[in-house]
C-alpha cells in the first residue's frame, strides 16, 4: 500500500510542479501564500474559536484552498498538558473540531490528529477535551507517546538540529496544518506556530541542551512545512506559561490569526503578547534563514472584527 | 458430601478469581476502577491484616473473614482464594502433563519444624525488626511480583505486536506501550522466587505451601479445629492409595485412615478421585478421634501470640521516633532521602506497612515507582520507590493511594494531594544549560505545575531556574524534563516525613485583552 500511496502521490506532486511550473513560475511553488489565496494572513477578533475559523477561512478562499480532495490531513494542536479547556493550556477544542469539520467538507479522506504531550498522553488527550472532540468530528486520533512511531529524517543545512525522529503521521500525511494556542513560555518567551513542532518530534531534550531557539528555527528548514497554520488566541496565558497554575494567568482575547507563514504567524502572535519580536530568538533566526517573513508591514493582511 | 461438584466448584471459583487477579496487574492501560480492586484485595490474608493492624477498623475485617473460614472450612482459603496457590495448582497441572510421574504424589511426611521455625520467625522479624519476611513470604505479595516482573511484561509485548499490525491499517484502538524495566538487581528476588515456587509446584504440587508459607502454615494450625473437614469412611476404604497419589498437599496417610488437615488445602481431588466414596467432606466426628495434646506445638503457639502481642506494643513504642527531615541542599546531586510514594506519610511507616506486592507500581498511570534495592535499607527491600529519572508523579491523579491493600499508602483526595510535598527540589547551577552553554532552556520550569521552580534574568535574553521550595509538592517533573546527563541540574530529595506545601498564590495578570489588531 506504502509504495502504491508513494507513486500516485510522487506522479501526482510531479503534475502539480509541472503544471505549476508552466503556468506561473519556479518562485510562485515556495511562495508564502499558496495559489488563490488572497491574503498572507488573516486575523479575526471579537467572536467564539469555531466562528472565527469559518470567517476567517472564508477569507482565505476556504478549506479548499489547502486541501485537494482524497488528500490525508495532520492536524497538530497543542495537546501537550493535563489541564481542563478553561485554563488554555491547550488548543481549543472547539477550534480543532470545527476544522477537521471544515477538512472533510473540502473533500479530505482521513483527518488525523496527535500530539506528543509533556504530562501523561492518555491524561492530556482526555481532559483537554480534544480527543472527544476530535472523534465525534470523525478524525483519527492517534498516540505519540512511544518512539516505536517515530521515524528519523535529515535536516540539509540544520545548523544545531540536523537530524530528528518525527512521528510517522507526519511523513504519511499529504497535508499538514498547525494549530498552536498562543502562550506565555518560561524560557523563549512565547510558544506558538514554530515551537508547537516540539509536539512532533520525539527527543525534546535534545533541543533543551543544544540551543533551544536555533533548534526551533531549524526544525522549521524541514521540508515538510503546515500549508496553514490557525493561531488559537482565544483565551490566552500570559504568564506561568506554557502549564499555567491558574485561571489569573488566562487573558480573554477573543482572537485568532490564519496565515501561510509562520514566521508571519508568531511575529503577530508576539505583538498579541506585547513582546518585542526580537526577544522571542528563534523568530529572527527562522527569518534570517528566510523560512518566513517577520515584517508584519510588507505583508497584505486582512482583519476582521465580529 | 462426596459429590465430584466439590472439585468442580473449587476449580471454577478458582479460575474466575486468578483471572481477576491476572488481569488486575497486566492492566496496563489502567481501566480497572480502583473500586472493583479493593473488593477483589479485601480477602487477601496478610494485606488485610496489616491494613487492620494500622486502621484498627472493620473495614479493613477481610482476614477476620479468612479466619473464620477457616475454622468453618479448613484451609479453604488456599485453593479458592490465593491467587499464588491457584497459580501453582495451574503449574501442576501442567507438570502432570509433562510427566507422569509429576502427578503422582503420595503421602509425605510434614516439614514441621521448618515451617513452624519459618511461622515463628516471620512474626518475630516482623515485630522486633521489620516487614522484611512477609515482603518475601507473603504469597499475594510473590504473586503480584510475578505478575509486575514477568506478565505484564509480556502482555504488553502482545499488545505492542497487535498494536503494530492494527496500525498499519490505521486502527488505533491499540497503542504501543514502552516496555520500561526495572533496576536489573531488583529481578533477583522474584526471580529466584520463580524458579523456586515454579519447580516446586510442577514437580511437588503445594510443598511450597506447606513449607514456606506463613500464611499456609498460620491456617493450617486453625484448621485443626475447623468444623467441616475430609475424613474417611474406614469401612468403605480399600486402601486402593489413589487418593494419597492425587493429594497435592501429599497429606494423606491411606493406610492409617489419616488425613494431616493441617496441610490439607481443601482441593477436593480426593473426594472425586476415590471410587468407593471413602473420602467425604463433611462435619467432623469428634467422638471417634483420640485427642492426643502436643504440649510442643501449644508452646509455639502460645509464644507466637505472646510475641504478637506483646513485642508490638515495644515496636509501636519504637516506631515514633521518626528521622527529622533535612534542609535542603543545593551543592551537588546529592539525594539524602529516596522519595516514597503519595499517602505513605512518611518513610518509616511506609516502611512498617508495605508488602511489596507491587499492585501501586504495575498501577501506576505514569510508571514512575519501581522497586527499590538500597534507597530504603533492608527494612524497605523492593518496596515502591519513585524514580525521576524515569517518568514523573502526574499532578492530576491519586491512583497508588487508592488501591494499596496494605493502607501503607492512605486514601488521599486530589486537593490534598496535589498539596502533599513528597521532598523537595533543589537547583544545581553549575550543571544547568542556562549557565553551560549559555543556550535558552527552561525545561524544568516548564514541567513545574505550582511553578515552585520558575524563570528570572540572567546574561543578556537568557532566562535562569530560580526555586520557590515551599510550594514545591516533590513531582519531579523537573527533574525528569532536566536534559543534562549525566547528572541532572534539578532533583528532587525526599522528605522523610512527608509535608504540606505552601497554596501557590496567583495574582490576575495586567496584560489587557487589545481591542485594536496590535499588527
Amino acid at each position: 500500500m506504502r509504495r502504491r500511496d508513494f507513486l500516485k502521490t510522487s506522479v501526482g506532486a510531479g503534475m502539480a510542479a509541472g503544471a505549476a511550473l508552466s503556468f506561473g513560475g519556479y518562485d510562485k511553488l515556495w511562495s508564502a501564500s499558496p495559489v488563490g489565496a488572497k491574503y498572507d494572513m488573516v486575523a479575526v477578533m471579537g467572536g467564539n474559536p469555531d466562528a472565527m475559523f469559518d470567517l476567517g477561512i472564508q477569507e482565505l478562499g476556504g478549506m479548499g484552498t489547502f486541501i485537494k480532495k482524497g488528500q490525508k490531513v495532520l492536524i497538530k494542536p497543542n495537546i501537550g498538558w493535563d489541564v481542563i479547556p478553561e485554563l488554555a493550556a491547550n488548543t481549543n477544542p472547539l477550534l480543532v473540531k470545527r476544522i477537521i469539520e471544515h477538512c472533510f467538507k473540502a473533500g479530505a479522506k482521513e483527518v488525523y490528529v496527535f500530539d506528543h504531550t509533556c504530562d501523561n498522553w492518555v491524561n492530556c488527550y482526555k481532559n483537554s477535551a480534544i480527543e472527544k472532540s476530535a472523534k465525534s468530528a470523525g478524525a483519527k486520533v492517534v498516540p505519540g507517546n512511544s518512539e516505536s512511531y517515530y521515524q528519523e529524517i535529515q535536516i540539509p543545512g540544520g545548523v544545531k538540529l540536523q537530524t530528528a525522529k518525527v512521528h510517522q503521521l507526519l511523513l504519511e500525511t499529504d497535508v499538514f496544518i498547525n494549530v498552536p494556542i498562543l502562550k506565555d513560555h518560561n524560557s523563549t518567551r512565547m510558544t506558538c506556530c514554530m515551537k508547537n513542532t516540539m509536539g512532533l518530534v520525539w527527543d525534546r531534550g535534545y533541543w533543551h541542551s543544544n540551543n533551544l531557539n536555533q533548534c526551533i528555527a531549524d526544525f522549521a528548514l524541514y521540508e515538510k512545512k503546515p500549508a496553514l497554520n490557525v493561531i488559537d488566541c482565544y483565551n490566552v496565558m500570559v504568564k506561568h506559561g506554557p502549564q499555567g497554575v491558574s485561571k489569573e494567568d488566562i487573558v480573554l482575547m477573543k482572537s485568532q490569526i490564519l496565515t501561510s507563514d509562520w514566521v508571519a504567524g508568531d511575529a503577530a502572535a508576539a505583538k498579541m503578547l506585547k513582546i518585542p519580536v526580537e526577544m522571542i530568538e528563534y523568530i529572527p533566526i527562522a527569518h534570517k534563514m528566510g523560512l518566513g517573513n517577520m515584517n508584519l508591514d510588507t505583508l497584505n493582511i486582512k482583519r476582521i472584527k465580529m | 458430601m462426596t459429590s465430584p461438584l466439590l472439585r468442580r466448584l473449587r476449580i471454577a471459583f478458582s479460575t474466575l478469581i486468578f483471572i481477576c487477579f491476572f488481569l488486575l496487574f497486566v492492566d496496563f492501560r489502567h481501566l480497572i476502577p480502583a473500586e472493583y480492586t479493593n473488593i477483589l484485595l479485601y480477602l487477601q490474608f496478610i494485606p488485610s491484616a496489616i491494613k487492620f493492624y494500622s486502621l484498627g477498623s472493620m473495614a479493613a475485617g477481610g482476614f477476620l473473614v479468612v479466619l473464620i473460614l477457616t475454622v468453618l472450612t479448613g484451609r479453604t482459603y488456599c485453593s479458592f482464594l490465593c491467587p499464588l496457590g491457584i497459580g501453582m495448582d495451574l503449574n501442576s497441572r501442567i507438570g502432570g502433563r509433562i510427566r507422569k510421574k509429576f502427578r503422582r504424589y503420595g503421602f509425605k511426611k510434614p516439614f514441621t519444624v521448618l515451617r513452624y521455625s519459618l511461622l515463628a520467625a516471620t512474626l518475630i522479624v516482623t515485630m522486633v525488626w521489620g516487614i522484611y519476611m512477609i515482603t518475601l513470604l507473603d504469597p499475594y505479595s510473590i504473586f503480584g511480583r510475578f505478575m509486575t516482573f514477568f506478565a505484564k511484561p509480556a502482555v504488553i509485548v502482545i499488545n505492542n505486536f497487535l498494536a503494530g499490525i492494527l496500525g498499519k491499517f490505521d486502527i488505533y484502538i491499540l497503542s504501543n506501550v514502552p516496555n520500561k524495566g526495572f533496576p536489573l538487581i531488583t529481578y533477583a528476588i522474584p526471580a529466584v522466587f520463580f524458579l523456586l515456587i515454579g519447580g516446586l509446584s510442577l514437580t511437588k504440587g503445594r510443598l511450597f505451601c506447606n513449607m514456606f508459607c506463613p500464611v499456609g502454615t498460620l491456617l493450617g494450625l486453625l484448621s485443626k479445629v475447623s468444623i467441616l473437614r475430609l475424613k474417611f469412611d474406614e469401612a468403605a476404604c480399600t486402601r486402593c492409595g489413589r487418593c494419597a497419589m492425587r493429594c497435592k498437599s501429599s497429606c494423606i496417610d491411606f493406610l492409617n485412615h489419616d488425613i494431616d488437615i493441617s496441610r490439607c488445602v481443601g482441593c477436593f481431588n480426593c473426594v472425586t478421585t476415590c471410587q468407593d466414596k471413602a473420602i467425604s467432606y463433611g462435619l467432623v466426628n469428634l467422638k471417634k478421634k483420640e485427642h492426643v495434646t502436643d504440649e510442643n506445638k501449644r508452646k509455639i503457639v502460645a509464644t507466637s501470640i505472646l510475641l504478637l502481642l506483646g513485642i508490638s506494643r515495644i515496636s509501636n513504642g519504637q516506631d515514633k521516633v521518626a528521622p527529622k527531615p533535612k534542609k535542603d541542599s543545593t551543592v551537588k546531586e546529592n539525594k539524602k532521602f529516596p522519595v516514597c510514594p503519595p499517602g505513605a506519610g512518611s518513610i518509616a511507616d511506609f516502611n512498617k506497612d508495605c508488602t511489596a506486592c507491587s499492585l501501586c507500581i504495575t498501577a501506576c498511570p505514569n510508571r514512575v515507582l519501581e522497586p527499590s534495592w538500597k534507597q530504603y535499607g533492608l527494612a524497605g527491600i523492593m518496596q515502591p520507590v519513585m524514580n525521576y529519572h524515569k517518568s514523573f508523579c502526574t499532578y492530576n491523579c491519586t491512583v497508588c493511594t487508592e488501591i494499596c491493600p496494605t493502607y501503607a499508602l492512605h486514601p488521599l483526595l486530589l486537593d490534598a494531594k496535589k498539596l502533599t510535598q513528597l521532598g523537595k527540589v533543589n537547583f544545581i547551577k553549575d550543571n544547568c544549560i542556562v549557565k553551560t552553554e549559555k543556550t535558552a532552556c527552561g525545561a524544568c520550569s516548564e514541567s513545574c505545575p505550582t511553578k515552585a521552580v520558575y524563570m528570572v534574568a540572567y546574561e543578556g535574553n537568557l532566562l535562569i531556574p530560580e526555586l520557590n521550595a515551599e510550594i514545591c509538592i516533590g513531582c519531579g517533573h523537573c527533574e525528569y524534563a532536566c536534559p543534562t546527563v549525566p547528572y541532572k541540574a534539578i532533583f528532587v530529595d525526599g522528605n522523610p516525613i512527608h509535608l504540606a506545601a505552601k497554596k501557590p498564590v496567583n495574582v490576575q495578570s495586567e496584560i489587557q485583552a487589545p481591542v485594536e489588531f496590535p499588527f
